[in-house]
């Protein structure tokens, strides 16, 4: 499960039109998530259900989240500094956050996350 | 001392545990092999204790000298700081990187990113270390250190059981794995590691005693495995880490029948002719300005002129001082350092600790190969640590010279006036297998040396004194004076032999003159001979003519008398004897 559903374009065009991207969610205040699971495990279910849930009902229509079984994609772990499983990277809005767990404390979450204080 | 030879019993005895071959020198002996093959190995310690190089330097033998690839996962230093710091060692990480030989995984925790929501674990750094250990086909990994873990996650208890599964992939994956871990307060790791890594633990400090620092190294623990028990020095320097395990060395170098020139014809002579044994060692003692550095030097000059490497641990003179200074007895040892033959070490004994000069002395050996070492003058090292330390010391290094085959020359310096000449200063003698004495003799207001041999083990060496001087053209043996005068040396044999020698002239022309004189009665005696003989001839001559003038008058007389008879015409002639009867009375 979990694919990354990004594009394969070129590495060079890839970080531009990630940096773009980036520059326009900043201004939107769009969300890019980012969600490190390991396999099919109880722990990486129901942090996939927890954030599906805390993006519908908080963020909804200004988030982007990633799934990546790092089974099944080791390098993205290693590139992303993943240590813990399952991880939730917040890559945008700055600043870089990283949640471990199951993400089971949603208020911790929200705290995390400025959406408290967005709102 | 015996470690590998109950290792080797060990192998008589089933299967036993594989080892993992280090490559670091000395280490390799303490654990009789290697660390525990595909298991891990805890390396602990204070800061700076040198874990990390360790480490490092486990994995880069592995790769560069075993064919092992290695992973290294760091979670303090970044991969282009390693690649930095291995550089100054002449390692190239990042050319074995690129050769897929090695690999360097940074693990970033920065706890202030990292908010805990629940359970979770650290599935993510297994898969990361699998990954990195299946790319390459590692075969040795370091983890560098996981206490990063500690200060990154709060959770303790999953901490600790997801430490015990890390340990149990890496069995499961097969590696030979070093776990680094700082040291408690008072545990051997800050954090317990040491409850999950039960195979081997190996513990690294770093002591300062009397200004000098020393790095030990001790097993605490080797599950299946005998090993070394001692605190062993070591050292880290430009070629790496290296650990002396010299207390295991035993007593069963071997024994060679090859002789080896001391460089002075005399001395050789002295020594049964043919000078010491080839991997002996050999010992010249004696007070300041004794000369046993130009015997040092001597032996240097033999050695190389056959074509020989030698080795020269100077504790005292520069190489420069020691060149110039041999030149003045007309030995040119430039000559052969510029050839290659002959290496100075030259250190001051105080820059560290003993171990660590032992350390050096051994590095330097393996890297010049020497046939010849001379260490001038091992006394001075009692600077550098207690008596009894160098004796140890010592005894470690002339083992493994000789072990090595190495001649070893070592000049000790005992103290002046103490009377007990026959005692070296750090009481080593017993160690050696040859030992010449230098003494100084006064007497008639100069000092003179004197060479003595104390000992030469299986040569038949002189028992006489010699007189040992140092001329321009080097070290020269004379006979001292030994006569009903006691013995003498230098100017008073000199003075002695002159007044021998008067004496004997003496004696000389008395012989002559006792002689001259035989001479002179034979020649009288001669000369009286002749005389008489003369006065006999003389009178002899005088009683013949008279007799012949008497002859002469009786036939005139006959004659006359014959006449006169014939002239009156006698019937009778008259005989000869009425003649001459009547002779005397007719003729006047």
């Amino acid at each position: 499960m979990g694919k990354r559903k990004k594009d394969t374009a070129e590495p060079a065009d890839k970080a531009l039109k990630d940096f773009e991207l980036a520059l326009e969610r900043t201004s939107t205040g769009k969300y890019l998530l980012r969600l490190y699971v390991a396999g099919t495990t109880p722990n990486s279910r129901r942090a996939i259900e927890n954030v599906r849930k805390i993006c519908e009902e908080h963020l909804k229509g200004r988030y982007e989240l990633e799934i990546v079984d790092i089974y099944q994609q080791p390098i993205f772990a290693r590139e992303g500094q993943i240590v813990a499983a399952p991880t939730l990277v917040k890559e945008l809005p700055p600043p870089l956050r990283k949640f471990i767990g199951d993400m089971s404390q949603t208020e911790r979450i929200l705290l995390g996350l400025d959406v408290r204080r967005k709102k | 001392m015996g470690v590998t030879g109950r290792a080797k019993r060990g192998k008589t005895e089933g299967p036993i545990l594989k080892k993992c071959s280090t490559g670091i020198k000395g280490l390799d002996e303490i654990t009789g092999g290697g660390l525990p093959q595909g298991r891990p190995t805890l390396v602990c310690g204070g800061t700076g204790c040198g874990k990390t190089l360790l480490a490092m330097e486990f994995l880069l033998r592995g790769a560069l000298n075993y064919g092992e690839p290695g992973v290294f996962m760091s979670f303090e230093e970044k991969p282009d700081e390693l690649v930095q710091n291995y550089a100054s060692l002449g390692f190239d990480l990042e050319g074995l990187v690129a050769q897929h030989r090695l690999v360097l995984e940074y693990v970033y925790i920065e706890r202030s990113e990292i908010e805990e929501t629940g359970e979770y674990d650290l599935e993510a750094l297994f898969i990361r270390l699998g990954h990195a250990i299946d790319s390459i086909g590692a075969k040795r990994v370091v983890l560098d250190t996981v206490e990063a873990l500690f200060s990154g996650f709060s959770n303790e208890s999953i901490l600790r059981a997801e430490l015990r599964r890390l340990f149990r992939f890496l069995k499961s994956k097969g590696v030979t794995a070093i776990i680094t871990g700082e040291q408690g307060e008072r545990t051997l790791t800050r954090y317990g590691l040491e409850e999950y890594v039960a195979d081997c633990v190996i513990f690294l400090n770093h002591t300062v005693s009397d200004q000098i620092a020393t790095r030990h190294l001790r097993i605490i623990k080797y599950r299946g495995s005998s090993h070394g028990t001692n605190e062993y020095p070591f050292l880290i320097d430009q070629q790496g880490f290296s650990v002396m395990p010299i207390t295991s060395l035993g007593l069963d170098h071997p024994a060679f029948t090859e002789r080896i020139s001391t460089g002075i014809p005399r001395l050789d002579t002295m020594l049964g002719g043919e000078g010491y044994f080839r991997g002996s060692s050999i010992l010249v003692s004696g007070t300041a300005g004794t000369g046993k550095s130009s015997m040092a030097a001597h032996f240097v000059d033999g050695a190389c002129s056959r074509g020989e490497r030698c080795l020269y641990f100077a504790f005292e003179e520069s190489q420069n001082q020691i060149i110039r200074n041999m030149r003045s007895i007309g030995i040119d040892l430039e000559q052969w350092v510029k050839k290659g033959l002959l290496r100075f070490h030259n250190t001051r004994p105080s820059l560290y600790g003993l171990e660590m000069h032992l350390v050096a002395l051994h590095k330097e050996v393996e890297r010049f190969d020497p046939a010849v070492v001379v260490v001038d003058p091992i006394s001075n090292l009692v600077t550098a640590a207690a008596p009894k330390e160098v004796k140890a010391m010592l005894s470690r290094l002339i083992d493994y010279l000789k072990l090595k085959r190495i001649t070893a020359f070592c000049t000790d310096l005992t103290s002046a006036g103490g009377g007990i000449l026959e005692q070296t200063e750090v009481g080593v003698s017993s160690l050696m297998d040859a030992w010449l004495l230098l003494q100084n003799i006064e007497g008639s207001g100069e000092r003179n040396r004197g060479l003595y041999i104390l000992k030469a083990r299986g040569i038949a060496h002189s028992n006489q004194i010699r007189e040992f001087f140092l001329t321009d053209r080097g070290i020269a043996l004379r006979d001292v004076y030994v006569g009903p005068g006691g013995v003498l040396t230098g100017t008073a044999r000199i003075a002695q032999e002159a007044r021998d020698a008067a004496a004997s002239t003496l004696h000389r022309q008395e012989i002559e003159r006792k002689q001259r004189e035989l001479e002179r009665k034979k020649k009288t005696v001669d000369a009286q001979i002749i005389a008489l003989k003369t006065e006999y001839e003389l009178e002899r001559e005088e009683l013949q003519q008279a007799v012949a003038q008497e002859r002469l008058r009786d036939d005139v007389v006959m004659k006359e008398s014959m006449e006169m008879a014939r002239a009156r015409q006698a019937d009778a002639v008259p005989t000869t004897a009425g003649g001459k009867q009547g002779r005397g009375g007719r003729k006047r």
